[in-house]
């Protein structure tokens, strides 16, 4: 549904963003994730046909969108960072406004309106002036707008950024609603937030793609082994070396008689780890393995890209 | 043209909940209507070109007052980005906007229709003459917003934009007084771009083609420039 090939994007003489390419499937929910000033608004922007890029192709539902704009930019519903609200109108003049200006036909205006308005449950603001709304209804004002012509694409930008955590777990959910017949691309730089939500994550760090796969995959490429936590009775310090002598560990860690230890390679340590404890008279009190977060997995995509340069 | 349509009807409704259209309509009536008492009562004639002839630079100052928030607000506030993503063309944009702006142009251009209508209950004007002033202030009316719009595409301060289609509109309206003090040729070459020429033959009474065609290649110009604007900020 969505393609994006070899795009490019200066603002000035700044490379915003630097040569990239992904495709996101029908259907797909994807996170697009990466610290502030990673192109993230900037390529979202050109997959709108708000902003065109320098170089590069941008397909939105097989349609060109610089050349077949106009046809693109109809199967699109976008949330932009800032919401574009007009503060001196009611909600329902508001979104009445935005189904027009999308094609939506006279006749069924009033029906997607009633719809959206449910769906973001605004039913009781809906005549109010959009500026006397709080942050929180805005937002879902702007969602409200974004879904209004039932576009088979929706491009998210930071949706839950700046509101209250019941509200963000609304959002989250109606995101997962939306997601079940649309092809969703969302923008976070809230971790977690791609995980509970979206099934791919495509990573930006200065205007490139870092990574993009699916999250439990990334995880576990990056890690390039595996990571325990035991908790041993015994002496601890005895405990680690010992620890260290097993074979395939490559680093132990110790905090009390917890010992966190990393393991290199595919193979798996922990019958020998249990093994040599049994056998140096100690009890494995617990022993887990630890999936990495993805706070570590995107700081470690950023070290490698770094690394890299 | 259902889009254009559509962005007009908003831009004209936007005006009736600004306090801004209010007062800058208060004003211009107010002014109009003080050159209207004071060419009456100095000439006891009955003809419009007393309140017209200047009300052309209250005119000026109006439209570059109604056209400056029309681009450089909705870029301030984002929602440029909800008119530049929808299925609208840019032309259409601008041309909705421009007509949301003319449509209460004439509005207020209208309800100065009453002074006029005293003349002829203590008098008998002669209504040629009025309906060719009107013509004249409509077509300069034009012209203005297509400025005022232009210089709004341009920035997304609204005070700038002001000032920008300001210095635009009163360099052609006086460049006509500064086109004598160069050579003959060239001046009267320059007097034929000034805003200023043909206006007087309009609240004088008389409609010439040549300050028809004029006016509208004028708002037409600058309507081109605007859209030509708008594209080329998807391009920065």
């Amino acid at each position: 549904m969505i393609k994006v090939e070899n795009v490019t994007k200066y603002y000035g003489k700044r490379l915003a963003v630097d040569n990239i390419s992904f495709s996101v499937k029908k259907g797909e929910i994807v996170g697009f994730v990466g610290p502030n000033g990673a192109g993230k608004t900037t390529t979202m922007r050109m997959l709108t046909g708000f902003l065109a890029p320098n170089d590069g192709e941008v397909e939105i539902a097989g349609h060109d969108m610089l050349r077949h704009s106009l046809e693109a930019r109809r199967y699109v519903g976008y949330l932009p960072e800032s919401i574009p609200l007009y503060t001196d109108i009611t909600v329902r003049s508001y979104l009445e406004f935005a189904a027009r200006l999308r094609g939506l036909e006279p006749a069924r205006v009033k029906d997607r309106i009633d719809a959206v308005v449910s769906l973001c449950h605004l039913e009781e603001y809906v005549d109010s002036i959009i500026g006397k709304l709080s942050k929180g209804f805005r937002q879902r004002v702007g969602v409200a707008q974004a879904i209004i012509h039932e576009p088979q694409v929706l491009i998210l930008d930071e949706p839950t950024i700046g509101i209250d955590p019941l509200q963000v777990a609304m959002t989250r959910q109606l995101i997962r609603d939306l997601g079940k017949d649309r092809t969703i691309l969302f923008s976070t730089h809230i971790l977690t937030e791609v995980s509970t939500v979206c099934e791919r994550v495509i990573v930006m760090h200065q205007g490139k793609i870092v990574a993009q796969d699916r999250i439990e995959k990334l995880a576990t490429i990056l890690q390039g082994g595996r990571r325990l936590r035991i908790e041993i009775s015994g002496p601890a310090e005895q405990v680690a070396s010992r620890l260290r002598k097993v074979d395939g560990v490559t680093q132990v860690s110790t905090k009390g008689s917890r010992h966190v230890v990393e393991c290199s390679g595919a193979q798996d340590p922990r019958a020998a780890i249990m093994q040599a404890m049994v056998e140096s008279g100690w009890t494995v009190l617990s022993l887990e393995a630890l999936a990495m977060s993805l706070e570590d997995v995107f700081l470690k995509l950023i070290a490698r890209q770094e690394a890299k340069q | 043209m259902k889009n254009t349509g559509t962005i007009a009807l908003r831009e004209l409704t936007s005006y009736t909940t600004s306090p801004m259209a209010y007062v800058v309509g208060a004003v211009f009536l107010a002014l109009t209507g003080i050159f209207f008492g004071y060419s009456s009562a100095t000439y006891s004639s009955t003809s419009v070109s007393g309140y017209l002839g200047p009300g052309s630079l209250v005119l000026l100052l109006l439209g570059a007052m109604l056209t400056m928030r029309l681009i450089a607000e909705e870029r301030k506030m984002g929602t440029l980005e909800l008119l530049l993503t929808a299925p609208v063309r840019d032309s259409e944009v601008i041309i909705g906007k421009f007509l949301g702006s003319l449509g209460l142009l004439t509005a207020l251009i209208a309800l100065t229709l009453y002074y006029p209508l005293l003349l002829s209950i203590f008098g008998d004007p002669d209504w040629g003459p009025i309906s060719a002033g009107y013509l004249g202030l409509f077509l300069l009316g034009c012209a203005a917003l297509s400025i005022g719009l232009f210089a709004s595409t341009l920035t997304s301060n609204q005070i700038v934009a002001a000032v920008v289609s300001g210095g635009i509109l009163f360099a052609l309206w006086f460049v006509g007084q500064a086109a004598s003090f160069l050579p003959k040729d060239l001046g009267n070459t320059v007097a034929y771009f000034s805003l200023s020429k043909y206006y007087p033959d309009f609240t004088s009474g008389m409609i010439d083609t040549r300050g028809v065609v004029y006016y509208l290649s004028v708002t037409v110009l600058f309507l081109f420039l605007g859209i030509r604007s708008l594209e080329n900020s998807r391009w920065n």
